[in-house]
């Protein structure tokens, strides 16, 4: 039943893929006919169709098994790209970690005391319309002078990034139980802690994961904004950035590097899709 | 009511107050560089020495994620509604756009300057639309069809069209997600637009000021720069909560029943 | 024979207890106005009144999940904040209040985890909890494949886990329908009689007070009072029970004691 049903989820996802290339291939098609207006009018397209703005998606694909000279060694793009995005993955990943700790911390701070759920939750809410991506020179800055390495800094914006979701969602789960199952803990004269952790966290866990979800996809921003806006080394976004350079060479590769950073993205969601069915939803279909 | 107002703004004022009172007092106390974090009073000031150019590039930023944004939740609610009147796109598209909105999409900036050109400001619109695009499309997508059966059953015991159903049912229904999703998207429209900067465009906007005040080390002019950004991000989201405020009045805090 | 009132201790007395919400602001309720109750070990007794008149509320006075605003609760001669400390109660819920997350053994093993029982005694008292209530087979399975009878029955189970000298249930079978709810009378009177716990038992059903209790205490609303006490004494009840005219003198003598209280 539910097997069938993501297999035609799959299969509409897929014929709606094909349908988005058709698309592509179809609208450049018409744009070379008419030398890039709506066919039979005066009127410019929005986007113009030479190979330069939009490769061919055959092109795009074929790139990937192309060599490219990565300092002193050859390797195919597919492996370069797959080697920046693990750094990526790494910053990603540490950002991520550190932004669920901050964020779950201050969930149960603000859960504990009252006045913190009221002073600090509108703090919290602000706090994301700091755009901290402006920070990411000063905080790389600030890294730099302590002496640590650039992936530091950037996961630091990751974490920023991170834990808001965490602690938003995270502080509504933990007040999600009913008041009868916080009466029942009473009745048994548990402990605030152990309410805690045999209720509130349990039962936040289907507040938490949508936020995890959020926070990874979040924190692979983080992750590529910081390295783009910082300038180092190596990493997916600094791949995008120096493609987007050398754009008017190779546009395959530019394409390559933004559909690699898409897939990094897809992965960590994954990853999080994962955990939360080993967690919560393995082995409790309904049976009746 | 009075002393329940009072009881929710007085905490985070305090908060804020205390806060910003450790900050200045911990830089001076512990003579912590400028470099690293200067004092809120030093901000202050240059928030009033460089106003015109703060101001200048704060309105510059502000026009392209404001444009950015209701363009962006216009088109995610239009998606949302041709989604829903056709179970085709929906079940083809709304997963896409999940797995879209999983991946970084401020990355397609170089992109989209490459369609639309670097000259203009419409390349880094075109990153806040499709950034703000996403959470509204599949947000909203969904409280429009989480609907509860028994409604839809009633409704369709009053012999309501479709059509009726969509205006008393779906949309109330799809009504809070579409506040969530608003909440959601106003910061990033101010994000996804300085990260569009640093991608090329017209360079006399916020992201700019902070990158290059950054690098001749004026760190407390880089600092009012961001704090002009996060007052541009905290009006768009204060719109967004007055918006969700005055479109569902009967969700406001502070209901009567009891025990 | 000898007259056993007097050796019994008592379980809950309730003195002239007072309940005020919201005291002092403009939607200040008086809940409970003078309540005087007595019960004594071994008994059953249900709270019956029309909705308003703080049957649970009282409940939870005995629970220590409220404090009295004026007057005394003991429970088994205690203070109920002692009681509640020390566990002399178990506690079952209109919703049985299952965690979603622990399977049924593990629900009914929460209580002992946090008195800090051992796994392997945990294990053990679960098998007869399980084995009390009927449930052995399903010990595996979590709330949401139950059916609400079987959810409200390891809820039992849960609250006697620890053996607590007093039973508080707050219109545990609310939610049922008829068939399984006189079903799960039957199967409580069962469980009473084996594990000889006192029950006090909040109701809004008129045959259930009468069909369960040794005594049926009536309260009237607007503030909240005792109107009357009405002993039942229909010995040992089956299902048969319900077609005899005792129970039907029971219900009504029950029924004509709320009328009186609507009649005010």
């Amino acid at each position: 039943m539910t097997k069938r049903k993501a297999f035609r989820t799959a299969f509409t996802v897929l014929v709606t893929l094909v349908l988005l290339v058709l698309l592509w291939e179809g609208y450049k098609w018409m744009g070379q006919q008419t030398d890039d207006h709506w066919p039979g009018t005066q009127f410019g397209l929005p986007v113009s169709t030479n190979d330069l703005t939009m490769p061919h998606s055959g092109d795009i694909f074929n790139e990937l098994t192309e060599e490219i000279r990565a300092g002193r060694e050859t390797l195919p793009l597919t492996v370069y790209l797959a080697k920046k995005a693990a750094f990526t993955f790494l910053e990603a990943a540490i950002g991520f970690s550190l932004g669920v700790i901050v964020g779950l911390m201050l969930a149960i701070f603000m859960l504990r005391w009252r006045f913190a759920e009221r002073g600090f939750l509108p703090w919290i809410n602000v706090s994301q319309t700091v755009p901290l991506i402006a920070l990411a020179p000063i905080v790389v800055t600030w890294a730099r002078l302590q002496g640590y390495p650039d992936m530091v800094g950037i996961s630091l914006i990751a974490t920023y990034l991170t834990f808001f979701p965490v602690a938003v969602s995270g502080l509504r789960g933990l007040q999600s139980p009913d008041s009868s199952d916080i009466e029942l803990m009473h009745s048994y004269a548990a402990s605030w802690s152990s309410t805690l952790i045999k209720l509130r966290l349990p039962a936040a866990r289907p507040f938490l994961f949508p936020a995890f979800k959020l926070a990874a996809t979040l924190s692979v921003v983080g992750a590529i904004v910081g390295e783009i806006s910082i300038g180092t080394k190596t990493g997916l976004g600094r791949a995008i950035l120096d493609f987007s350079m050398r754009y008017a060479v190779w546009p395959e590769r530019l394409y390559s590097s933004v559909i690699a950073a898409s897939l990094l993205g897809l992965f960590v969601f994954g990853l999080v899709n994962a955990a939360e069915w080993l967690v919560i939803k393995r082995g409790r279909e309904v049976l009746k | 009511m009075k002393k329940n107002r009072l009881a929710s703004v007085l905490p985070p004022v305090i908060v804020g107050i205390v806060g910003l009172a450790l900050w200045e007092g911990t830089v001076t106390v512990f003579g912590i560089r400028e470099i690293l974090l200067p004092k809120p009073s030093s901000i202050w000031a240059q928030l009033f020495e460089k106003w015109s150019v703060l101001r200048h590039a704060t309105w510059e930023t502000g026009k392209i994620s404001v444009s950015g944004l209701l363009v962006g939740i216009f088109l995610g609610v239009l998606m949302a509604l041709i989604a829903n009147r056709f179970k085709v796109l929906n079940d083809g598209f709304t997963p896409l756009a999940i797995a879209i909105n999983a991946t970084p999409i401020v990355a397609l900036a170089p992109i989209f300057n490459a369609w639309f050109g670097i000259t203009g400001t419409f390349s880094n619109q075109a990153v806040v639309i499709a950034v703000v695009f996403f959470p509204v499309f599949i947000n909203t997508a969904k409280g429009l069809n989480e609907v509860h059966p028994n409604e839809i059953e009633l409704m369709q015991s009053y012999a309501a069209s479709e059509w009726t159903i969509l205006r008393e049912v779906r949309i109330p229904n799809a009504l809070p997600f579409f506040a969530n999703s608003l909440r959601l998207a106003a910061p990033l429209s101010v994000i996804a637009a300085i990260v569009a900067e640093y991608f090329g465009g017209p360079q006399d906007r916020i992201g700019t000021v902070i990158t290059s005040s950054a690098g001749f080390a004026k760190y407390d002019v880089a600092w009012a720069a961001i704090a002009m950004a996060s007052g541009l991000g905290l009006l768009l989201f204060g719109s967004a909560l007055v918006t969700e405020r005055l479109s569902m009045p009967w969700r406001i805090s502070g209901d009567i029943k009891d025990n | 024979m000898r007259d056993n009132s007097e050796a019994l201790e008592e379980a809950v007395s309730v003195e002239s207890a007072d309940k005020v919400f919201n005291s002092g602001s403009d939607n200040e309720v008086q809940a409970l106005l003078g309540i005087d109750l007595n019960v004594k070990e071994g008994d059953f007794i249900s709270l019956i009144g029309p909705s308003g008149c703080g049957k649970s509320t009282l409940l939870r006075l005995i629970a220590d999940l409220l404090s009295p605003t004026a007057g005394e609760v003991k429970v088994f001669g205690k203070t109920a904040n002692q009681a509640r400390l020390d566990q002399d109660y178990g506690m079952v819920f209109q919703h049985s209040g299952l965690f979603d997350w622990r399977d049924v053994s593990a629900n009914i093993e929460l209580p002992l985890e946090l008195k800090g029982w051992s796994k392997a005694d945990r294990h053990v008292r679960s098998r007869e909890m399980l084995k009390l209530v009927r449930l052995e087979e399903f010990k595996d399975y979590y709330p949401r494949q139950l059916s609400g009878g079987m959810q409200q029955r390891v809820s039992i189970a849960r609250a006697l886990s620890f053996e607590p000298r007093l039973l508080l249930m707050d219109e545990p079978f609310g939610a049922l329908d008829e068939m399984t709810r006189e079903h799960m009378q039957v199967e409580l009177l069962r469980i009473w009689r084996e594990t000889g716990t006192t029950v006090v038992f909040v109701t809004h059903s008129i045959p259930e007070a009468a069909f369960l209790s040794s005594k049926v205490v009536v309260l009237s609303p607007r503030p909240g009072r005792i109107h009357s006490e009405i002993t039942v004494n229909l010995g040992n009840r089956t299902d048969e029970t319900r077609e005899d005219p005792e129970f039907f003198q029971a219900t009504t003598e029950v029924r004509e004691a709320l009328r009186a209280v609507e009649a005010n």
